[in-house]
């Protein structure tokens, strides 16, 4: 079966030629040492810069009214890869279409299911912006609730703080204590407390086979079936619901697929990888459009009627992401967020107004006092990215 | 090594006791030698210390009321769970407050809804799986302390388990923290939903050993109970071959729920022990569980017989039913007290490698055991490259424990070089301080400072512990390099 309501939106060519060299260029040295010194620069001058990767995500957190611009694009390479360590570890400005190329070629994925956003030139280039925009934004894709978030597979980084200081936290193992977790604390952490210059990230296997099963259902029947089916061991890796469709991934071995299918009866959909696709780059029909886009993440329990807009809703992630279009009651919104264990976050203004908090949800007094002092920690002066995460910060 | 952790000047200050009585209830806080006596070490039991008071609220008003009468004499506090730590990381301090959690032990809510728990810190971890069995569900690190640490522990030092392979450690299975900062003010980090807004702070408290804040809190993710498990056994001529094999496992794209391994002195002492059947001539066992959709286990189990006969496992046993299971984990889980038996004290390390330095670390760690006349046992998490060499000595004969403690620093150092750590799952506490100097450089350490002070400017949490000073590390530096030769200098460094 076609699914019309999930398949709305365009899907350029996934895979379209790409270099995979991994070879380290003879200016990796060089590359580094320039960001140094423009950090350098900036602090002696007292100007802030603004990080960027390709500009892919620069639609999400608040602005940055830095002029000068720390280009991280330069910066680029994969510096170790050995697939029976399941991680790799490649420098910020590296792509991520070029580095998913990389693992695919051994049958292996990031967990977290990394949205592509385009470069934002409006080209069909689909790249997904850089390694270092992906880890800095922490913005996971339709697999999230099932096989972790971005900042779970951080293993190490190379981190460039506001001080000038090159300093690397974490490593390529799995397992790691040895002092605090700065490493895992950059992810989300929009480049104000440094700029990376390379990631070490867990990666998995390629499940050997996908299926995808669609229902039929309100969005309360949906919420409902998928609390159920999290209760059972099942092998789901995706969950949707919009607009009376319930569709769900499962992966794992044929034998696998064909027993939960037996199990969980559906509609088998044939344009899934597409489908999965359009949704994790936010290409569906739902997010296209200049009306302000919500995102709330709540506790899968949530009923729908807790949250405004209900069926007009899209919902991933077992029911514990729920996204919603149109202009909002801003403090109620967050407010029943809030009250649905979670916040709500101004993804997309789009033609909207900007919160004057920001887009993000305000912090409690004593948990923003620890982020103005962490950010002093870093970054004493408030050069790196001043405003992105919140506009006091 | 010296014995003393903390090289503040003591600054004692007999008027807090007083003070906490008048504000705790009768029989909370305790000062007489003999009291005090039980909270005088942790696992590690070769540092001792006790402290000036022990105080064991009940409430968290009555934490916070002790963390205001500390702050503000400035009376540093160390934070107890059950006390299993192996690194030290509870060991009070001569002046200071030991603040045990041991009444916060109440399941404050289990959630099969959003498939999570509310638990308070001092509750026990195997007790929340427990709690959560009736509606199918468990929480899934699995520490082998498990009957007896606490969750607040767990999250204070990131704890992993056999299981931790496929299911994460500590960080990857809680949503939401309620901690108090040493001004005992309450804060909420995560929240019920997959993400919270602002920096990823529970990322960032979870394994900070007690130095950050104070853990009053947890919610905890549960997970559905595999359908099935399968255990694999499977024996090899050397350990090198062994340590290929879970390459190989891995590599082939399967993600067992344990890949353990153990030595042939660890196999003879578990089955003198256990007698769980174990073949005594090998040079090197592993036990593979794979867990699951009972399809896919299935499938799994064909695949990894394969890969462990071709890769020149000498047997492979599939577990015929769940006795066989239990009896396969029995000589595992026996392991450290069946080493135990071999030898009067055993020292247990913790260092991560990359899964392809297993053959040739594993070599060089019975070397150096060799070069220190010391008999080691290897008995550790093989999927994720965490080993835990048990070094045996016997206390009693003079020089054998600072021998002891040699050979383990100079096994993490090799950890370090081959790209690891010092430290996978048991947290640096006092013992690992001098081996964080050569893992970290000072501009690192300078910045793990800085972070504490953002939460706890004047070093009253947990002082001394985690993050060796800069003067420590030059100390040892000036002892540990001679005639500026690096330790192991065949080995690449990365
Ligand atoms: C036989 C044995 C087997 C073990 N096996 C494993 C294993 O498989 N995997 C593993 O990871 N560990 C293992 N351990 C180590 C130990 O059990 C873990 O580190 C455990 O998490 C410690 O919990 P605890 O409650 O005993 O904490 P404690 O030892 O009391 O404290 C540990 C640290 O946490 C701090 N702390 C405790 N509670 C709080 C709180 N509420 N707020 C802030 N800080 C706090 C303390 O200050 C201290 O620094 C083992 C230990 C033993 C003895």
């Amino acid at each position: 079966m076609t699914d019309p309501s999930f398949s709305t939106g365009s899907d350029p060519d996934p895979n379209p030629d790409v270099s995979t060299d991994v070879s380290i260029g003879g200016n990796v040295q060089d590359s580094e040492a320039a960001l140094v010194a423009q950090v350098h620069e900036a602090q002696a001058a007292g100007r802030a810069l603004r990080i960027q990767g390709t500009g892919s995500k620069a639609f999400y957190g608040n602005s940055c009214p830095a002029e000068a611009v720390l280009d991280c694009t330069g910066h680029r390479g994969v510096v170790a890869y050995e697939p029976s360590e399941l991680a790799i570890t490649a420098r910020a400005g590296t792509s991520l279409l070029e580095i998913e190329h990389l693992l695919a070629e051994q049958s292996q994925q990031f967990p977290f299911e990394p949205p592509h956003f385009g470069d934002g030139t409006g080209s069909d280039d689909i790249g997904g912006g850089t390694l270092g925009g992906l880890v800095a934004t922490g913005l996971s894709g339709p697999s999230r609730p099932y096989t972790g978030s971005v900042r779970d597979a951080v293993l190490g980084v190379r981190l460039l703080n506001g001080r000038g200081e090159v300093l690397h936290f974490g490593g390529q193992v799995m397992k790691n204590v040895a002092g605090y977790d700065l490493s895992r604390l950059m992810a989300g952490a929009l480049g104000v407390l440094g700029v990376l210059l390379e990631v070490s990230l867990k990666v998995i296997p390629t499940p050997p086979a996908t299926l995808t099963l669609v229902h039929e259902c309100s969005l309360e029947a949906a919420l409902q079936q998928l609390r159920r089916w999290a209760r059972r061991p099942l092998p789901i890796t995706a969950s949707a619901w919009y607009q009376g469709r319930l569709m769900i991934r499962l992966s794992g071995s044929d034998e696998a697929l064909a027993e939960s299918h037996r199990l969980l009866g559906g509609t088998p959909l044939d344009v899934a990888e597409s489908a999965w696709r359009v949704l994790r780059d936010q290409r569906h029909a739902f997010f296209l459009g200049d009306a302000p886009l919500w995102r709330l993440s709540v506790s899968p329990a949530t009923p729908a009627d807790a949250l405004p807009g209900a069926e007009d809703q899209l919902i991933e992630w077992g029911g514990a992401l729920r996204w919603l279009t149109g202009d909002q009651d801003v403090a109620q919104l967050r407010a029943l967020a809030q009250a649905a264990g979670g916040h709500a976050t101004l993804f997309r203004p789009g033609r909207g107004p900007m919160p004057a908090d920001g887009v993000f949800n305000p912090l409690e007094p004593v948990v923003k006092r620890l982020h103005q002092q962490l950010k002093s920690a870093f970054d004493p002066q408030g050069i790196l990215n001043p405003r992105r995460l919140y506009p006091d910060l | 090594m010296p014995r003393i952790p903390d090289e503040r000047p003591l600054n004692p200050q007999p008027d807090i006791i007083a003070a906490l009585s008048a504000v705790l209830p009768a029989g909370t806080v305790l000062s007489s030698a003999a009291e005090l006596a039980p909270y005088e070490c942790d696992g590690l039991t070769a540092f001792r210390q006790r402290p000036m008071v022990v105080a064991l609220p009940e409430c968290i008003e009555q934490v916070q009321q002790v963390l205001r009468l500390c702050h503000d004499a400035r009376v540093p506090v160390v934070v107890r769970g059950a006390g299993t730590g192996l690194s030290g990381g509870a060991l009070p301090l001569a002046d200071g407050v030991l603040v045990s959690l041991a009444k916060f032990n109440r399941i404050l809510a289990v959630d099969p809804d959003s498939l999570s728990a509310r638990v308070q810190p001092g509750v026990r971890n195997l007790a929340i799986s427990e709690a959560a069995a009736p509606y199918g569900l468990y929480y899934a690190p699995d520490p082998s302390s498990q009957i007896a640490c606490t969750i607040g522990g767990n999250v204070a030092e990131n704890s992993g388990g056999v299981h931790c392979l496929k299911y994460g450690l500590t960080v990857h299975n809680i949503l939401k923290l309620k901690l108090l900062t040493i001004e005992g003010e309450l804060f909420e980090v995560g929240r019920e939903a997959l993400d919270a807004p602002g920096l990823d702070l529970l990322a960032l408290l979870t394994g900070s050993e007690g130095m950050l804040a104070v853990i009053v809190e947890i919610t905890v993710k549960l997970l559905p109970k595999p359908e099935r498990a399968q255990v694999l056994l499977a024996a090899f001529a050397d350990v090198e071959t062994a340590g290929a094999a879970v390459a190989g496992i891995i590599a082939a794209g399967i993600t067992p729920a344990g890949l353990e391994m153990m030595d042939n002195p660890a196999i003879r002492a578990a089955e003198d022990f256990v007698q769980a059947g174990y073949p005594v001539e090998a040079e090197a066992v592993l036990i593979c569980e794979l867990d699951g959709f009972n399809a896919e286990v299935s499938f799994e189990v064909m695949r990894v017989r394969e890969l462990l006969l071709s890769a020149g496992a000498t047997e492979v046993r599939t577990a015929a039913d769940e006795a066989e299971r239990l009896l396969f984990w029995k000589g595992r889980k026996a392991a450290f007290p069946a080493v135990g038996r071999l030898s009067p004290d055993y020292y247990c390390m913790d260092g991560t490698i990359p899964r392809r330095e297993l053959p040739r670390v594993l070599r060089r760690i019975a070397e150096l055991a060799a070069d220190y006349s010391l008999r080691v046992a290897n008995v550790f998490h093989a999927g994720d490259g965490n080993l835990h060499p048990l070094i045996l000595y016997d206390a009693n004969h003079p020089g054998e424990l600072e021998r002891a403690e040699e050979l383990g620093g100079a096994i993490l150092e090799l950890c370090v070089a081959v790209g690891g750590t010092v430290t996978g799952e048991h947290g640096v506490g006092v013992e690992k301080l001098n081996q964080m100097c050569v893992q970290f450089n000072t501009t690192e350490l300078e910045q793990m400072h800085r972070v504490k002070a953002a939460f706890d400017p004047h070093g009253l949490l947990n002082p001394g512990k985690a993050v060796p000073t800069l003067h420590r590390c030059a100390e040892f530096g000036a002892m540990h390099v001679h005639h500026g030769e690096l330790k192991f200098p065949e080995l690449p460094r990365f």
